[in-house]
């Protein structure tokens, strides 16, 4: 993420910059990336559990509704993580970025005070669900569910607003430095919202439903082929599969709607150094003095892509004023981070298309062992395209943190020892994350050991004396 | 407008201080419970009692720090590149407290349940007081308007402390209180007892350090003594006298009203201080006003207060109602 760049960039800093602006980037850009990996399980786990648990209980599928509810315990765990890194985001932002949340508050702020809304809502029914296993009838059991996927998409899109707001910032009036006049609805409703929010919702489904996938794959490749196990496959696969073609639509979309609205970022993406038409499309390569080297360029593609003919003319580099052009590294790296987001996001959706056409040849989960050990690395990936993907948008902003408006050297503190706190925070989280990997396994463990057929508990968490709860299905009578 | 938003910033602080208070209060009891076999019940009720709600009681905090920063903008930035030493502890505790709480939840074996144990209790004492010495130093006209105050001093003095200090307190006394009637529900008269006389002992504690209290105020925050003793003196009476008659009902074991009682005393206490901050933000020198955010944004807070007054207060009840009966509780 950031921090690469950061890295890159050496760890001397400008004459004008504050010294506090690289640690301050380096600790954001951490925690951010970090907080993103648990987002997908905070929003799109809760929404296949809530599948497996509506497939147990219409068909009295008592593998499914295991499933739904060791996911659910799943997303538990990683909700409360996700909740607790995500307050110290919020920490951060006031203590790395008064300069953001002081002068530009008013408007930047409020949409996390709808997301504080919809946080809430999660937050209670996330609780109510995990814990209501048994203990709530079975369809209201289901029923409260549901508010923790529905808030989880208005949270995404509340939060997706204020950094897309940040992007194509709008709806305000300064006067002498100061916001006096705020138009909420174009503040929320900016430019860049609504490709942004879908682009992301769909990238949560697609993470969560690939690694969910590759779970269940390792188990078949290791011959537990089981009900179990392709159920929670076909569950996380198929909802991830189906979303992948259209996340691409949405994605090129997406790109067009940067060459339109934000032509300095597309310049950095396409890494075009001066203005021009017929403009070739680079893969891979760096930006070195100005001068694109290394990479593969096939001729025109970049304004074929652009706006679907080859004279179309792309601003360059050269068009950003001097003292606002982002580096070369800066500009690499976004290129690269393009590049790498694009070229994961088709291998998954080959992946797709490769699983559409052995389910039309076999009918049946495929046993091909290729195809399983491709679905086995499929969530490792789509977490490495969703990373590439804030990596594109974030550091393509460089040097603003609101276009236009703010520099990101002006938006840093201008107090304390910033290392010594991204320090202290790296190992917190590396502490929490091994923790959570630790606790995931040894609940694995354990349910392994339980086995993973739960003919005796059709519906609750614990191997209580009670009658099923389910309606009992055409597969038990 | 801006009274309006800051009652409702108002609102957040205090279900905050009486919810997420008394989970904290909950991780001061597990931290003093003793060996594992000795702090098996007790932890047990702990672990069952917050464990469906502290999530939701957490988010309070999210409530406060977003309408801080959307509604008061500057007062929020002045705070936070200030008071970033005990902002960065508190949050250290809330990492700490959250992820070691649900793991322990999880985990299967005593020793790793003793290490997430620890670290949730600990890390219950740190937050609490870090807050507490956050809100010293902003009621003590602490935080320069322009932020970037003393990085130390501005809660290395008296009214912190105190601050810091009464929250540990007040959470622990809250949590007895709560956990008291938990146990008797759970008909548990045991461990009914044990929280009883927790929560006497911390009432008491609360009580002598709110007494000393008014000599630190006194000379530590002269305008913060003087309102509270003027403007804000019904309330700190009002909550004197909740206070003794918590004690008072515990003492005679009765059940009705305790935890209302409790509740009422540490939410007059914060009211006391909203009141004599009033119409000032930060000391003497930031009112409300000149913080405030532009109409609209305020205008979009209410709304989202509204609309949170509709959505997540009944869902809030129907949480409390559910763990309340014992439906979510673990067995």
């Amino acid at each position: 993420m950031l921090t690469l760049d950061a890295v890159l960039n050496g760890l001397a800093t400008a004459a004008d910059e504050p010294a506090q602006l690289l640690p301050a980037r380096q600790q954001m850009a951490f925690t951010l990336g970090f907080h993103i990996i648990l987002v997908p399980f905070g929003v799109a786990l809760t929404s296949l559990t809530l599948i497996a648990h509506y497939r147990g209980l219409r068909r009295g599928d008592s593998t499914a509704l295991l499933l739904a509810r060791r996911w659910s315990k799943t997303a538990a765990v990683l909700f409360a993580v996700g909740a607790v890194t995500g307050t110290v985001l919020t920490f951060e932002l006031g203590v790395l970025w008064p300069g953001l949340m002081g002068t530009y508050g008013a408007a930047f702020g409020f949409p996390f005070s709808i997301e504080g809304l919809f946080f809430f809502l999660e937050a209670i029914f996330v609780s109510i669900y995990i814990y209501g296993w048994n203990r709530l009838p079975p369809w209201g059991h289901f029923w409260t569910g549901v508010p923790v996927s529905l808030s989880g998409i208005g949270g995404t899109a509340s939060v997706v607003a204020a950094n897309s707001w940040m992007n194509q910032p709008g709806g305000i009036t300064m006067r002498d430095g100061k916001v006096v006049d705020v138009r909420p609805s174009e503040v929320f409703f900016n430019g860049a919202f609504w490709g942004e929010t879908i682009h992301m919702l769909l990238a949560a489904y697609i993470v969560a439903g690939f690694t969910v996938a590759s779970v269940y794959a390792v188990g078949l490749l290791r011959g537990r082929d089981n009900g179990y196990h392709r159920t929670g496959f076909l569950i996380g696969f198929v909802t991830a599969a189906c979303l992948m073609p259209v996340q691409l639509f949405v994605g090129d979309t997406l790109a067009r709607d940067v060459f339109n609205d934000e032509p300095a970022k597309f310049a950095a993406i396409e890494m075009v150094p001066t203005t021009d038409d017929h403009v070739p499309e680079t893969l891979g390569g760096v930006l070195i003095d100005g001068e694109v080297r290394y990479g593969w360029q096939i001729p025109d593609l970049g304004s074929i892509l652009a706006d679907f003919s080859p004279s179309t003319t792309i601003k360059g580099l050269d068009a950003i004023p001097a003292d606002v052009r982002p580096s070369d590294r800066t500009v690499s790296i976004v290129h690269l981070a393009f590049d790498v987001m694009v070229g994961t996001g088709t291998l998954l959706a080959l992946l797709a298309a490769w699983f559409a056409w052995l389910w039309y040849r076999h009918r049946r989960v495929p046993h091909n062992r290729w195809f399983l050990r491709a679905c086995a690395v499929s969530g490792l990936v789509a977490v490495i395209c969703l990373e590439s993907g804030w990596v594109v948008t974030e550091v393509g902003r460089q040097p603003w943190t609101v276009v236009g408006l703010l520099l990101t050297k002006d938006a840093v503190t201008t107090e304390g020892n910033i290392w010594a706190l991204f320090a202290c925070v790296l190992a917190l989280y590396c502490a929490v994350g091994a923790a959570a990997i630790w606790v995931l396994r040894s609940m694995r463990r354990r349910w392994r050991a339980e086995g993973d057929d739960n003919v005796t508990v059709p519906y609750g968490p614990a191997p209580e004396p009670e009658p099923v709860a389910a309606r009992p299905g055409p597969r038990e009578q | 407008m801006q009274d309006t938003v800051a009652i409702l910033l108002f609102v957040g602080v205090i279900a905050y201080a009486l919810l997420g208070g008394a989970d904290f209060g909950a991780g001061f009891w597990d931290l003093t419970a003793g060996g594992a076999e000795r702090g098996r019940r007790p932890r047990h009720l702990i672990d069952t009692s917050i464990g469906p709600v502290w999530e939701a009681n957490h988010t309070w905090l999210i409530y406060c720090l977003v309408i801080l920063w959307s509604g008061f903008p500057t007062a929020f930035t002045a705070i936070t590149t200030t008071l970033y030493l005990p902002l960065i502890l508190a949050g250290l505790g809330i990492v700490l407290r959250g992820a070691a709480f649900a793991f322990r939840h999880n985990a299967m074996r005593t020793p790793e349940q003793r290490l997430y144990g620890a670290l949730f209790a600990v890390s219950s004492l740190l937050t609490p007081y870090s807050f507490g010495a956050i809100a010293g130093a902003i009621a003590s006209g602490r935080v320069p308007m322009g932020g970037n105050g003393n990085a130390v001093a501005s809660w290395n003095h008296p009214t912190s402390h105190l601050g810091g200090i009464l929250a540990v307190v007040v959470c622990a006394y809250l949590a007895a209180v709560y956990l008291h009637v938990e146990a008797r529900r759970a008909d548990d008269p045991g461990l009914a007892r044990y929280f009883r006389d927790r929560g006497l002992a911390a009432g008491v504690a609360a009580g002598a350090v709110s007494v000393a209290g008014i000599f630190v105020l006194h000379s530590d925050a002269e305008r913060l003594f003087h309102d509270l003793s003027h403007v804000a003196l019904p309330l700190v009476i009002g909550a004197a006298v909740c206070g003794v008659a918590c004690m008072f009902l515990l003492l005679t074991n009765r059940r009705v009203l305790l935890r209302q009682t409790a509740a009422a005393a540490v939410a007059l206490v914060v009211c006391g201080w909203g009141v004599a901050q009033y119409p000032y933000l930060l000391g003497t020198h930031l009112t409300l006003d000149e913080a405030a955010s532009p109409r609209a944004t305020l205008q979009v807070l209410i709304v989202v207060a509204c609309v949170a007054g509709v959505t997540v207060l009944p869902s809030l009840v129907l949480l409390f109602r559910l763990a309340g009966r014992g439906r979510l509780t673990i067995h």
